[in-house]
Parts: C-alpha cells; sequence; structure tokens
C-alpha cells in the first residue's frame, strides 16, 4: 500500500515549506525515519524523515518549489506498485510562496509541470536525474568512530546534534554515551577567535550589496507583524542573584566540564514554574478567546549564522536543571550548524532571550507571534547595592517583559515578575 | 613451577623430543662441539653424538636443503639458522620447496622440518645481522611461523613444531635467551596456531608477539599507574593467524594498538590491523596505530639502535593517543 507523505507543519504559523533537496531519489529504499528531503520553514532548514518504510515511488514536488503545509510531496510504496496520486491531484506548486518577494528565481526552479507528470507508471518516469542527485548528506560528512556511528544507530541518537570531544572533534562512543545519559556536552565555539588584523586602511570604500538569507526575510516579516499588529507594553524588574550565584557555584562544582549550568538554566526554570502560576502569559490570543496552553514550552533565542532562532524546551516546569540545561545545549548545537530538528523549534509557548553573555545591562525583545509575551535577560553583574544603610557588593540582574496588551495587563505582569522573583532569589525552589 | 630461562626451555623442548623421538635430529653451523652459537644445544653432541647433532658447513641452503631431504624421508630434522639473516641465503629452499612440496607431489611427502632462527636488533650487531623479518617469511602459504615470548611458550610450541607434520620457522629473539619465566613442570604441549592473552586488561588492547610482548608489558604497567588497563594479545604463531582472541579483546576495548619489532611497511601490524578492520570495522573508536622499528637500516651505534628499535616509551605514547 503506498503511502503519501505530506509537507511537515512545524509551527503555529508555518503555511507553506521550500522543498530545497530531495535526499532520496525515484527508485531508492527509504525506512522510516530515514531523511527523504530537506525542506526551508520560515525559521530554518529541517529535515523531513519518511514515516514509512519502502521505495520513493514518486516524487510530487521539484526541489525549489514552495508548498502549502499538509500538501502531498512523494509517496512510499512497495516498488512496481499502483500510485495512489493521479497527476491532476498534483499540487499547484508556487514557485516562490511569497508575493513579496520579486526576487527572480532561475528558471529551472519554476513549479511542478503537470506535462511531464502525465503518466503514472513509476516505469516511463525518468529514474536518474543526474543535476537532482543529491550530494553526500551533512551527515555522512560528521566526522565519527565506526563504534560511534554504530552506537548511535542503534540508539537512534542523530549524530548532527552530538558534539565530538575526540581528536579533531571526532564523535567517540563516550560522546553518544554522553547524550543517552542525558548530560551534555560542550558547545564547540564554531568560529575560532581571531585577532583583528592591525589594518588601518579600508581596503574598499564601495558600498555592498548583500542579498537577506531567507531566515532573515523571514525574521523581518515576522517582527514586522509582530510589532505593527501586537500592542506591546514593557515591565522591568531587578532580581538579587546572590542567592542564585551561590548555588550556581556549588552544583558546577560537581558538574563534570560540559555538562555545567547556565545562569540562565535557572531562570528558564524560575519562568516555567512561574508560567505556571500565571496561565495567561502562557498564551494566544485567536480571535476574541485567550488560549492558555495546558503545556509550558518555554523558547530560547539562540544566535544562528544569518540570524537567530528560538529552540524550545518541552514542558520545561516538569524538567530538572540538568534536563533543561542539556537540552537547550544540544538543541543549540543544532541550530548553529543547520540540522535543528522540526521538534527543536516547535511547539514554543512563551519566548526568552537572553544577552547576559555580552555584558547587558537591560534590553527589550519583541513578541515572537503567536505567544502572549517574551522575557528579555540582560546580564547577572556585581554592582553596588544598598543593604541594611551600607553600600556593599551585590548580584543583580534585570529583565524586561514584553507583553501583549490585548491579552495581558502591566499589574499582570509586575506580579508575574515578582513570582519569578520568588524562584531566583530563594533558588531552592527551583530544585524541588 | 620453574623459572627458567628462555635458553633452557628451549633447550628442555629438544632434549625431551630427542629422547621421545629417534627421529628428532639437529643440524646447523656450530650446535655439536662448540654447544650453539647461544649455548641452546650445550651437551647435545656428548648426549646424542655426531649421528643426530651435525655441525654443518657455512652454507645455510645446504643446511636447509639437506634438511627437506631428511624430512621427506621420515626423519625430523630440527635445523639451526645462526640468525635469521642468514635465511636469505636459504630463500629458495625455505620458501619455495619447503612449504610446497607436500602441495607439489599431491601429498606423496610431508616435510616435518622446524627451521629455528635467532631473529631480532638490540645487540649491536649491525645492519645486516640484526633484522626482524618475520613478515617476510609469513607472507609465504604453507610455512608456519612461530615466534614465542615466554620460555614457558617457547618449550611448549618447539614441542608442537618438532611434532608438526608441517614446516615450522621458530623465531626466537636475540635478546630473550637470559629472559625467566614460570614453565610447567614435566611434559606438556603447546598448541600451535593459537594467539593468546597474556594479561587482562579492559581499556585497551595491545596487539604484539616476541620482544614486543616483553616490551607491551612494561608499558602495560605504566599505562596502569594513569588508570589505563591494557589487555595483551600474543600472537605467537604469526602464519596461520589466529585473531579471534584478538577480535573478541578488540570488540571489548574499542581502542587497539600493534606492536612489533619489525619495520612497519608491509610488516605484521599492517595484516593485524587490516584483518582488524575487515572484521570489526563497527567497533573501533579511535583508528588502530602500530608501533615499529623505524624504516632504517638497523644503526650499529648503541644509542642510535635503541632510537630506532620501538621502545616502552614508544608503546606508552601510542596508548595514550587512542585513548584520546
Amino acid at each position: 500500500m503506498a503511502e503519501i507523505i505530506n509537507m511537515p507543519k512545524l509551527g503555529f504559523d508555518m503555511a507553506e515549506g521550500t522543498l530545497v533537496r530531495w535526499v532520496k531519489n525515484v527508485g531508492e529504499t527509504i525506512n522510516k525515519g530515514e531523511v527523504l528531503a530537506e525542506i526551508e520553514t520560515d525559521k530554518a532548514t529541517v529535515e523531513v524523515e519518511s514515516s514509512f518504510s519502502g521505495v520513493v515511488l514518486q516524487q510530487l514536488v521539484d526541489a525549489g518549489t514552495s508548498v502549502p503545509v499538509n500538501t502531498p510531496i512523494a509517496v512510499v510504496g512497495v516498488e512496481g506498485e499502483q500510485l495512489p496520486v493521479a497527476s491532476d491531484q498534483l499540487p499547484v506548486a508556487s514557485n516562490q510562496s511569497s508575493a513579496d518577494t520579486t526576487t527572480a528565481q532561475p528558471d529551472n526552479r519554476t513549479t511542478a509541470q503537470p506535462d511531464n507528470r502525465s503518466t503514472v507508471q513509476p516505469d516511463n518516469r525518468p529514474t536518474v536525474q543526474p543535476n537532482n542527485r543529491p550530494t553526500e548528506s551533512a551527515s555522512a560528512l560528521t566526522k565519527a568512530s565506526p563504534l560511534a556511528k554504530k552506537v548511535a544507530r542503534e540508539r537512534g541518537v542523530d549524530l548532527g546534534s552530538v558534539v565530538g570531544t575526540g581528536p579533531g572533534g571526532r564523535i567517540v562512543r563516550r560522546d553518544i554515551e554522553a547524550i543517552l545519559k542525558g548530560s551534555q556536552l560542550p558547545v564547540a565555539s564554531s568560529q575560532p577567535e581571531t585577532l583583528p588584523t592591525a589594518n588601518l586602511q579600508p581596503t574598499t570604500l564601495a558600498d555592498e550589496s548583500i542579498p537577506t538569507t531567507k531566515l532573515r526575510q523571514a525574521i523581518g516579516r515576522r517582527l514586522v507583524e509582530s510589532k505593527t499588529t501586537i500592542p506591546h507594553f514593557y515591565v522591568t524588574h531587578e532580581y538579587k542573584m546572590d542567592a542564585l550565584m551561590d548555588m550556581r557555584k556549588q552544583v558546577n562544582a560537581v558538574l563534570p566540564d560540559g555538562e555545567k549550568l547556565s545562569v540562565n538554566d535557572f531562570v528558564l526554570k524560575g519562568v516555567a514554574l512561574a508560567l505556571r502560576q500565571f496561565p495567561n502569559l502562557n498564551a494566544m490570543l485567536k480571535g476574541a478567546e485567550v488560549i492558555q496552553f495546558g503545556q509550558v514550552n518555554v523558547g530560547v533565542a539562540v544566535t544562528v549564522p544569518g540570524g537567530l532562532m528560538t529552540v524550545v524546551v518541552k514542558d520545561t516546569d516538569r524538567k530538572t536543571l540538568r534536563q533543561i540545561s542539556g537540552e537547550v545545549k544540544a538543541m543549540a548545537a543544532r541550530a548553529r550548524s543547520g540540522k535543528v530538528k522540526p521538534e527543536d523549534v516547535d511547539g514554543s509557548t512563551f519566548s526568552t532571550s537572553n544577552l547576559g553573555m555580552y555584558d547587558v545591562e537591560d534590553f527589550i525583545a519583541i513578541i515572537n507571534p503567536p505567544e502572549a509575551a517574551i522575557l528579555a535577560i540582560g546580564s547577572a553583574r556585581e554592582v553596588p547595592v544598598v543593604s541594611g544603610g551600607q553600600i556593599v557588593p551585590g548580584w543583580r540582574m534585570k529583565a524586561t517583559i514584553s507583553v501583549d496588551h490585548r491579552i495581558s495587563d502591566g499589574a499582570e505582569a509586575a506580579q508575574f515578575l515578582q513570582a519569578l522573583a520568588g524562584f531566583l532569589e530563594n533558588p531552592v525552589r527551583l530544585l524541588v | 613451577m620453574a623459572r627458567i630461562t628462555m635458553r633452557e626451555a628451549i633447550s628442555q623442548a629438544l632434549m625431551e623430543e630427542m629422547d621421545r623421538d629417534p627421529a628428532v635430529f639437529i643440524l646447523g653451523e656450530e650446535v655439536g662441539v662448540w654447544g650453539g652459537t647461544y649455548a641452546v644445544t650445550k651437551g647435545f653432541y656428548d648426549k646424542y653424538g655426531a649421528a643426530r647433532v651435525k655441525d654443518t658447513p657455512i652454507a645455510e641452503n645446504a643446511i636447509i636443503g639437506a634438511a627437506i631431504g631428511a624430512a621427506m624421508v621420515g626423519q625430523r630434522p630440527v635445523a639451526e639458522l645462526m640468525t635469521i639473516n642468514f635465511a636469505f641465503s636459504a630463500m629458495d629452499y625455505i620458501v619455495n620447496q619447503a612449504p610446497k612440496l607436500h602441495y607439489m607431489f599431491g601429498g606423496q611427502f610431508k616435510v616435518p622440518l622446524v627451521m629455528r632462527a635467532v631473529g631480532g636488533g638490540g645487540r649491536q650487531l649491525g645492519a645486516t645481522h640484526s633484522q626482524t623479518p618475520d613478515a617476510i617469511f609469513a607472507h609465504f602459504p604453507g610455512l608456519i611461523v612461530v615466534s614465542p615470548g615466554t620460555p614457558a611458550d617457547a618449550k611448549g610450541l618447539l614441542k608442537s613444531a618438532i611434532r608438526s607434520d608441517n614446516p615450522v620457522l621458530f623465531i626466537e629473539h636475540a635478546t630473550m635467551y637470559q629472559t625467566r619465566g614460570e614453565v610447567p613442570e614435566g611434559e606438556y604441549l603447546v598448541p600451535l596456531e593459537k594467539s593468546t592473552v597474556q594479561r587482562p586488561g579492559k581499556d585497551l588492547t595491545i596487539v604484539t608477539y616476541c620482544k614486543g610482548l616483553e616490551l607491551s608489558l612494561k608499558a602495560a604497567e605504566e599505562l596502569a599507574k594513569t588508570g589505563i588497563e591494557a589487555e595483551i594479545v600474543d600472537l605467537r604463531t604469526l602464519r596461520p593467524l589466529d585473531m579471534q582472541p584478538v577480535l573478541e579483546s578488540f570488540k571489548k576495548t574499542n581502542r587497539a594498538i600493534v606492536v612489533e619489532e619489525g619495520w612497519k611497511s608491509y610488516g605484521v601490524g599492517a595484516e593485524v590491523v587490516s584483518r582488524m578492520y575487515e572484521s570489526a570495522f563497527d567497533y573501533a573508536d579511535a583508528p588502530i596505530l602500530r608501533v615499529a622499528q623505524k624504516e632504517v637500516p638497523l644503526p650499529y651505534n648503541r644509542a642510535l639502535e635503541q632510537a630506532a628499535l620501538p621502545q616502552v616509551a614508544d608503546i606508552v605514547a601510542a596508548a595514550q593517543e587512542v585513548m584520546k
């Protein structure tokens, strides 16, 4: 029985996806869970896995075309069997979905061509399309020992999510075992720091025109929509971080390198627990209704080449600090290496953005639609504070929440920030 | 168990087999009246007489040729090559006649011949007398190549070699005759063609034989101080090669080095590593490294000779490299 694979819906607001590259061509066998194609959404390039095992009988869209979510893109079945999708049922795929994109696309990336597909017999289709043949998949280039690959295969670990600790960054067995144990690996800084050269004369004074990436365009579109349609308001709170910094020091003293907790890991857990008390901020507006989400899935903005992505810790309120930390590290690594999985970026109910590592006192963020709010987290800084009439050093951190005024008001936002203080300033509450 | 030297163990094996079987006899340069260049057959001439302990001309092709003929007519000769470097003078007999006669004459003849040869460097004997060319001989089907690393194995393997109906090249190391080890009392045999674990461990497999075993055991003690427990597999017989203990160990440790005294190029390590990858590729967690002699004719100068030969420190370094 042939099965149809559809363009997956990878986010609340994903309307369509571009099929960037076929990984499996017609006639190739594919197992359930193997990568069939790569698609590009507004958020990221992700791999589409086949939900069935069999032979790829038909590709229903050409590489380079955009189709709406839930549109059939491929048929997988037994070799030679009758195809369930007749040519007149093929999706009419638009070349570039976004009407506002006027940049010309090469002609060969145009739509599916129904005339070429009028025959449904597999043997009438060209079996080899040299130009369409996939290049070696990215995962095949991941350096891993044969044993690491074997264990990863057996245990269902995606090598792309693993950071190798062997010579030259090779993934070895211990790295897979670390993933399986739920502990995590250091996210290697992908770009070694280079010293600026003392070249005082600019080599060129001419203007440069740099085309924006798909990701950059998507960020622009979404945030223009957010900032122009959502009435934002902002509330800032300063947190006393001394106890948390102490506790973090103690915890990290017993954790191995690569698994140490960041300040943000604590904040994420605190945010999730506070959201449980304020379901109205863990919500979205739908027409005349506010949908309060049952799950608390906190999104974390991650800097990636060419923009930023939000990775999502599912059920953040129910996970331990180590789980949260491990998941964020793994997802951020995948995001940075362009191998993010659909589930990594899907299902966020509340977003956070942390610029703490850049020594930022305070900033405000734009709401990630359709969510109700976003929290912008600054650096934990040692500053002079007044205590008992004396000026003493103390650890402080500012966070600013941006809230959709159609859903909530300043008082609720302020109370939420106070509730968060209850966790961050008594951090033992994050452990129990 | 008695603790005896490699020399005593080999001597005992020869004497026990000569006592057991009157067809066993010895021939070679200076093996009789002089008692052997390495004194292995000291006293044999007096005990067994000139008919069974034959001094020969300095002509290796004559020694091996005569021994092959004797073997074909029912004797069990043990021919001694003063050094394995002299085997090249008798190469046609060793690799082209002895291993093939049984095949070429459709099984009409057997060649129950043992060729004892002294190999290895480290005694400042110069480039032409210090080689470890074991791999050359192990290249030829039909020739069994044995090279023991302990006195107990030397005795048990030599007795098995003498009883084998196939030609056996039995390589002893020039610097190991004084090596002492526990040897079982009384009659015992060690089967040919069987590798064995000489030291159990869990972190790393060291595959080696002969002199490499002695060095690897010392290296394993060094490694143990840093928390690395090496398992040492001793090949003992280079052809036919028994990979089973090697593969079992490697599937457990997933990391391995191979230590040999000969040159690395086209050597024993190349063969072993290749078979490991063929049979256990999915178990490799790090590249398998080889420790071997530097690719130069072995220098006479003592310091240079030692620098060219594999040392304990080289084994430790290679082990640490694959443990990264």
